[in-house]
C-alpha cells in the first residue's frame, strides 16, 4: 500500500473518531449517547493544552499526561500529528486538495511555496504561552525575596559560569558580559523589591482561541453539530454560535486560496511541534543529487517546507506527498540528512520574538485594567457549578465547549464579552435559552472538563450532603425577585411558579400571604342573606370572583380573617360555608374584595442559583426572578452572608 | 446588429419580463399579513371514560404498591373490565421533575410497571407512557426510574418532541382555548389511565390526579398559575380518563410539588383507584390532612359535573393488604 493511502486512512479514522466523541457527548440513554467514551482524548493528546496549563497552573491535570505520547513521538518523528492525527488538519488538507484540483502544476507549486508569513504562528505561540506564564514569571521575579538562598547560590553559579565562559572566549566579549550580568541581576532585584509584581504579572490561558483541537471541538460542539442536528430533537441553541461557526468556516474556506493556510500561518500547536521537531531522528529529505528539478514534489507539499531545496524541518508536516510523487525516488523519510541541506529551526527573528514576548506579558494586565476579575466583576457571568474562582478559571479554560455540549438542559453557553476579552467563549449559564435550570442531580460538566477549570465534583459536594454538610451546597449564584415585574408583587395576580419549581428542600423561595384589595374593590353593602351579601353598586362580572383566589372582608373589622368567595353575581358575593360571617354585614357598611396573594421571597442561605425559577417564570421576556452571581461558592468575596452557611 | 440577433434578443427580453411579471402577479398579496392566529385544525382529547361502569372507587391500604394497586383494581371488577383485548393504552405519569423515585415527586416506577403489566395481561395491544415534564425530559424520565420501568414492562416511552403538540379548545372552559397540548402520545389511544402521587402544592393546595393532566399541556403553561383552580377544573373537563390511580403510599406533606428531602414525606400507605377523578382527589386530600372543601378546584370540578367531591357517597371498597 502507498504511504499516502495509509496516511489518508489514519486521517479519516481520527477525524471520524473526533466526530464520534463530540456526538456522544450528550446525556441520555440512547446507544449513541455518553457511555464512558474517552471524549476528551484529543484534547488530552494536545501538548499545547498540557504546556499552557502547566505554565499557568504549574500542574498537569489528570488525562493531560497523554500529551507526553504526542510530545515524545514528535521529538522522534517530527510533526506527524499534523498530517496523521489532527482532525482540523485533515479538514484543511481535504479542502485544500479539492481547491487545487484542476489547477496547473505551476500554480500548485506556487501556492505551496514557502512564505515569510509562516513565521507568524511562532509569534502567536510565543504570545499565547507568555500570557499563560505570568504566574511563573512572577515566581521567578520573586525569587530573591521568596527563596534568597536559592537565588544567591544560583546567581553565584551564573556569575562564575559567565566569567569562565567570557574568559575562555576572545578578548572582545569579556567586558560586555562582565557589565551585562551585574546589570541584569540589578534589574532582577529591583523588579523583585520595587515592582508590585503580583499586579503586573498575571496568567491567562488563551491558547484555546487558536489551538486547533479546542477550536475544532468548539466549532463542532457549538456550531456544526447543533446546525446539522437542528432537525433532531431536542434542538440545541448556543448564544453567539454564529461567530464560532464563522471563524471555523473562514479557516476552512481560506484553504481554497492557500492550502493548509491555518496550519502554515496560524496554528500555534503546529508551531510548538515545529520547535519540538528540531531534533527529530527521522526526517524527510533528498536521498541523492540526481534531481531533475521537475518540482512534482512541491505540487502537493502540505507544509510548504521546500523539500526540493533546503527542507524546513519545522514546517514539514510529514504528509509524505513528496516521497510519493517523486518520479526518481529521490525523496525519503530517513535518519540521514537531506543531500540538499536542511533548516532545523524556525525562520524567526529575535526582534519579532521579543515583541511577541513583550506583548504576551503586557496583554493580560492590560485587559485586566477593566477590573472584571476584581471589583468590577460582572454578576451576569454565572459559571457552571464547580468552576474555580475567576483568576484560576481563566488559567485553565481552553474554550473547547465540552461542558456546553454535555449539559442536559443546554444552559451552558459560550460567553461573548460577559467575562471581558479573555473570557470569550468560556462557559456562562443562560437560563432563558435552555430547557430548565441547572439540574440538581447532575455533575456532567465537571466530569468532562479536560483541564479542571470546572473541578471534578461529586453529587454529595454539589448538594452539600454527608462530609460537605458543613460547607453547604455548591452555589452558582442567587435568585433575586424583581418586585416591579413579579405578578403577585406588581400586578395583584397570584402566581408563585418560582416557588413551586424551587428544587431544594426546604425551598429557597418562600412566600408571605398578602390580601390585596382589588381596584374598585370597596363595595357598599345593600343587604345580607348569609352567606351571601348584596352590594349597592352592581358592577361585578358574574362568577369572576369564584376562582378560589378572591376573599372578602368587612372594612373596619380588625383582626377578622378574610372569607373565601365561592360565587358572585353582578351585585352579590357568596362566601364559603367553611368561613361564615361572624357579624352579618349591615346595610350601609362596606366590604372589601381582596385577592389572596402569595408573594415570593428568596432565602440566600438556601438558594443555589440553579436558575429553574428564572427559567419557569411566566414573565417570559425579562424574567421577574433572575439569578445573578452573587453568593457564588467559587468566590467567597461575592458572598452575601456574613458567614457562608 | 443584424435582424436575427435583434429578434433573438427581443425574444429573450420578452421571456424575462414575462417570467418576472407572472411570478410577481402569482405571489401578489393585496391584503398583507393578518393578526397571526393559530393555524391548523383543532384537536380534541377523546372521552376515554366508561360511563356504563358508573363511578367506582377503591381505597386499599398497604405498603406494597404492586399488591395494593392490584387489589384495588380487582375490587373495581378487575383490569379486564377497563381494558379490552386490542386496546391501546396511554399511561399518563407524573414525571415532572428530575428526581429519584425515593423522593416521591414523580410516579413510582414499580407502580407503573405493575399497571402496565396488568394492562398487557388484560389484552392491551400497546401501552404508551408519556408526560411533558417541567425539568429536562430525558433527565426526568431517566432519574425518576420511569423510563426503565416502562421499558422493562414492555411499554413504549414517548418524550415530548417539538412536533408532538397540537392545538385544542375545550368547550366550557375559559382558559383552554387555542392552547397546544401533547398530542402525539394520544394518537390512536383507546384507553387512558392517569398515575399520580399525592403531593403538597403551595399554590393550589395539592397536586393529585386532576393536576396531573397539566403534563399534557404545552406552551408557556405557567401563566395558568394565575388562576390555578380554574385551570385544574378545565383540565378535568379536557381529560376524561378510563381510570385514575392516585398513589398515597408515600405522601409529600411539605415543600411540594418538588420535595427534595425524605423529611418532606410521610408514609400514608393508601392506594386510591377510581373512575371518578374528582372523588379520587377528594379522598387524596384527606391524606394531606385537609378536606376537599379546602381545595376550590375540587369543589369547582364537581360543580362542573366532572365527579363528586363526596367520595364516601360512592361507597368506596376499602381493603387492607399485608
Amino acid at each position: 500500500m502507498r504511504i499516502v493511502t495509509v496516511r489518508r486512512i489514519s486521517q479519516g479514522f481520527f477525524l471520524l473518531l473526533l466526530l464520534w466523541f463530540c456526538l456522544v457527548s450528550t446525556m441520555g440513554v440512547e446507544w449513541w449517547q455518553i457511555r464512558g467514551w474517552p471524549v476528551s482524548w484529543f484534547l488530552e493528546l494536545d501538548p499545547l493544552v498540557a504546556l499552557g496549563t502547566m505554565l499557568s497552573t504549574h500542574t498537569l491535570y489528570r488525562g493531560l499526561l497523554w500529551s507526553l505520547v504526542t510530545v515524545g513521538l514528535t521529538i522522534l518523528l517530527g510533526r506527524f500529528f499534523c498530517s496523521w492525527v489532527c482532525p482540523f488538519g485533515t479538514i484543511h488538507h481535504l479542502v485544500g486538495f479539492l481547491g487545487s484540483r484542476g489547477k496547473p502544476l505551476a500554480a500548485r507549486v506556487a501556492s505551496n511555496r514557502y512564505r515569510r508569513g509562516q513565521r507568524i504562528k511562532y509569534y502567536l505561540l510565543t504570545f499565547l504561552l507568555t500570557a499563560a506564564a505570568g504566574s511563573l514569571m512572577l515566581g521567578l521575579v520573586r525569587t530573591p525575596a521568596d527563596r534568597p538562598v536559592l537565588f544567591v547560590v544560583g546567581a553565584a553559579a551564573l556569575v562564575l559560569g559567565g566569567a569562565a565562559f567570557a574568559l575562555s572566549k576572545s578578548a572582545a566579549t569579556p567586558r560586555r558580559y562582565l557589565v551585562l550580568l551585574p546589570v541584569l541581576f540589578g534589574v532582577w532585584i529591583a523588579l523583585c523589591f520595587f515592582l508590585p509584581a503580583e499586579r503586573v504579572l498575571l496568567s491567562s490561558l488563551q491558547t484555546g482561541l487558536l489551538d486547533p483541537i479546542p477550536l475544532v471541538q468548539r466549532s463542532l460542539n457549538l456550531a456544526l453539530l447543533p446546525f446539522v442536528g437542528a432537525a433532531a430533537a431536542p434542538p440545541r441553541y448556543y448564544e453567539g454560535a454564529w461567530l464560532i461557526g464563522t471563524v471555523f468556516l473562514a479557516a476552512v474556506f481560506v484553504n481554497l486560496w492557500v492550502p493548509r493556510f491555518y496550519c502554515r500561518f496560524i496554528c500555534p500547536l503546529g508551531a510548538l511541534m515545529g520547535v519540538l521537531a528540531r531534533f527529530a531522528l527521522w526526517r524527510i529529505g533528498r536521498t541523492g543529487d540526481e534531481c531533475k528539478g521537475c518540482q512534482l514534489c512541491e505540487t502537493a507539499c502540505e507544509g510548504a517546507c521546500e523539500p526540493r531545496a533546503e527542507i524546513r524541518i519545522s514546517e514539514c508536516v510529514l504528509c509524505m506527498n513528496c516521497v510519493d510523487s517523486c518520479r526518481h525516488d529521490l525523496m525519503g523519510y530517513r535518519t540521514v540528512r537531506s543531500t540538499s541541506g536542511e533548516r532545523t529551526s524556525p525562520d524567526i527573528g529575535r526582534r519579532g520574538l521579543l515583541l511577541s514576548f513583550a506583548s504576551g506579558v503586557a496583554a493580560i494586565p492590560m485587559v485586566r485594567l477593566s477590573g472584571l476579575v476584581g471589583s468590577n466583576w460582572n454578576p451576569g457571568l454565572i459559571r457552571p457549578p464547580g468552576s474555580l474562582s475567576e483568576p484560576d478559571f481563566l488559567k485553565r479554560c481552553i474554550k473547547c465547549g465540552q461542558c456546553m455540549r454535555i449539559c442536559p438542559t443546554n444552559i451552558i453557553h459560550p460567553a461573548g464579552m460577559e467575562g471581558g476579552l479573555e473570557g470569550l467563549w468560556t462557559p456562562v449559564l443562560n437560563f432563558r435559552i435552555g430547557r430548565s435550570g441547572c439540574q440538581l442531580n447532575c455533575v456532567a460538566c465537571g466530569h468532562l472538563c479536560p483541564t479542571g477549570a470546572i473541578r471534578l465534583f461529586s453529587l454529595d459536594e454539589k448538594l452539600g450532603r454527608k462530609e460537605f454538610r458543613e460547607v453547604g451546597p455548591i452555589r452558582v449564584g442567587t435568585a433575586f425577585v424583581d418586585q416591579g415585574r413579579c405578578l403577585p408583587w406588581a400586578m395583584d395576580r397570584p402566581c408563585i411558579v418560582c416557588q413551586e419549581n424551587c428544587p431544594v428542600s426546604p425551598k429557597a423561595i418562600f412566600t408571605r400571604e398578602y390580601y390585596s384589595t382589588m381596584r374598585d374593590g370597596i363595595l357598599v353593602v345593600d343587604g345580607a342573606d348569609p352567606p351571601t351579601v348584596v352590594v349597592a353598586d352592581g358592577h361585578l362580572e358574574p362568577g369572576r370572583l369564584a376562582s378560589g383566589d378572591y376573599y372578602c372582608t368587612l372594612v373596619g373589622s380588625n383582626g377578622e380573617p378574610p372569607r373565601r368567595i365561592v360565587d358572585n353575581t353582578h351585585n352579590s358575593v357568596t362566601v364559603s360555608p367553611g368561613s361564615p360571617w361572624v357579624r352579618i354585614p349591615r346595610r350601609g357598611s362596606s366590604i372589601a374584595i381582596q385577592v389572596r396573594l402569595q408573594r415570593p421571597y428568596v432565602d440566600p442561605a438556601l438558594c443555589t442559583g440553579c436558575g429553574i425559577c428564572e427559567h419557569e417564570c411566566p414573565v417570559s421576556g425579562r424574567r421577574a426572578i433572575r439569578v445573578s452571581a452573587e453568593n457564588e461558592s467559587r468566590n467567597p468575596r461575592h458572598s452575601l452572608m456574613p458567614r457562608d452557611t | 446588429m443584424n435582424r436575427r440577433d435583434f429578434l433573438r434578443r427581443a425574444v429573450k427580453a420578452g421571456i424575462s419580463i414575462a417570467a418576472a411579471g407572472s411570478l410577481s402577479l402569482w405571489l401578489h398579496d393585496r391584503v398583507g399579513p393578518g393578526r397571526g392566529e393559530a393555524k391548523g385544525d383543532l384537536v380534541r382529547v377523546p372521552d376515554f371514560s366508561l360511563p356504563e361502569l358508573g363511578r367506582r372507587i377503591a381505597i386499599v391500604t398497604g405498603t406494597n404498591r404492586r399488591e395494593t394497586v392490584g387489589r384495588a383494581i380487582e375490587a373495581l371488577g378487575g383490569m379486564d373490565v377497563f381494558i379490552k383485548k386490542g386496546d391501546r393504552v396511554l399511561l399518563k405519569v407524573n414525571a415532572a421533575f428530575a428526581s429519584p423515585p425515593v423522593l416521591s415527586a414523580t410516579t413510582n416506577p414499580e407502580l407503573l410497571a405493575e399497571v402496565a403489566g396488568l394492562c398487557f395481561k388484560a389484552g392491551a395491544a400497546s401501552v404508551v407512557v408519556s408526560d411533558n415534564p417541567i425539568n429536562d425530559p430525558v433527565s426526568c424520565f431517566t432519574l425518576s426510574g420511569i423510563d426503565e420501568a416502562a421499558r422493562s414492562a414492555g411499554a413504549k416511552v414517548m418524550l415530548p418532541a417539538e412536533g408532538a403538540f397540537r392545538t385544542t379548545t375545550v368547550p366550557g372552559t375559559t382558559l383552554l382555548r387555542g392552547w397546544p397540548i401533547l398530542w402525539e402520545p394520544l394518537q390512536g389511544i383507546t384507553k387512558l389511565i392517569g398515575l399520580a402521587p399525592v403531593k403538597n402544592h403551595h399554590r393550589s393546595g395539592a397536586s393529585m390526579a386532576m393536576k396531573n393532566w397539566y403534563g399534557l399541556l404545552g406552551g408557556r403553561r405557567n401563566i395558568f398559575h394565575q388562576d390555578i383552580n380554574t385551570i385544574i377544573k378545565d383540565l378535568a373537563l379536557m381529560v376524561r380518563p378510563t381510570l385514575v390511580i392516585l398513589d398515597g403510599t408515600t405522601t409529600m406533606m411539605t415543600n411540594g410539588p418538588t420535595g427534595g428531602s425524605l423529611a418532606d414525606l410521610k408514609q400514608t400507605n393508601t392506594m386510591i383507584v377510581s373512575t371518578d377523578q374528582v372523588a379520587a382527589d377528594a379522598c387524596g386530600a384527606t391524606l394531606l390532612g385537609i378536606t376537599p372543601a379546602d381545595l376550590p378546584f375540587i369543589i369547582r370540578a364537581a360543580a362542573a359535573g366532572m365527579g363528586t367531591a363526596d367520595f364516601e357517597s360512592l361507597r368506596p371498597v376499602r381493603l387492607s393488604v399485608g
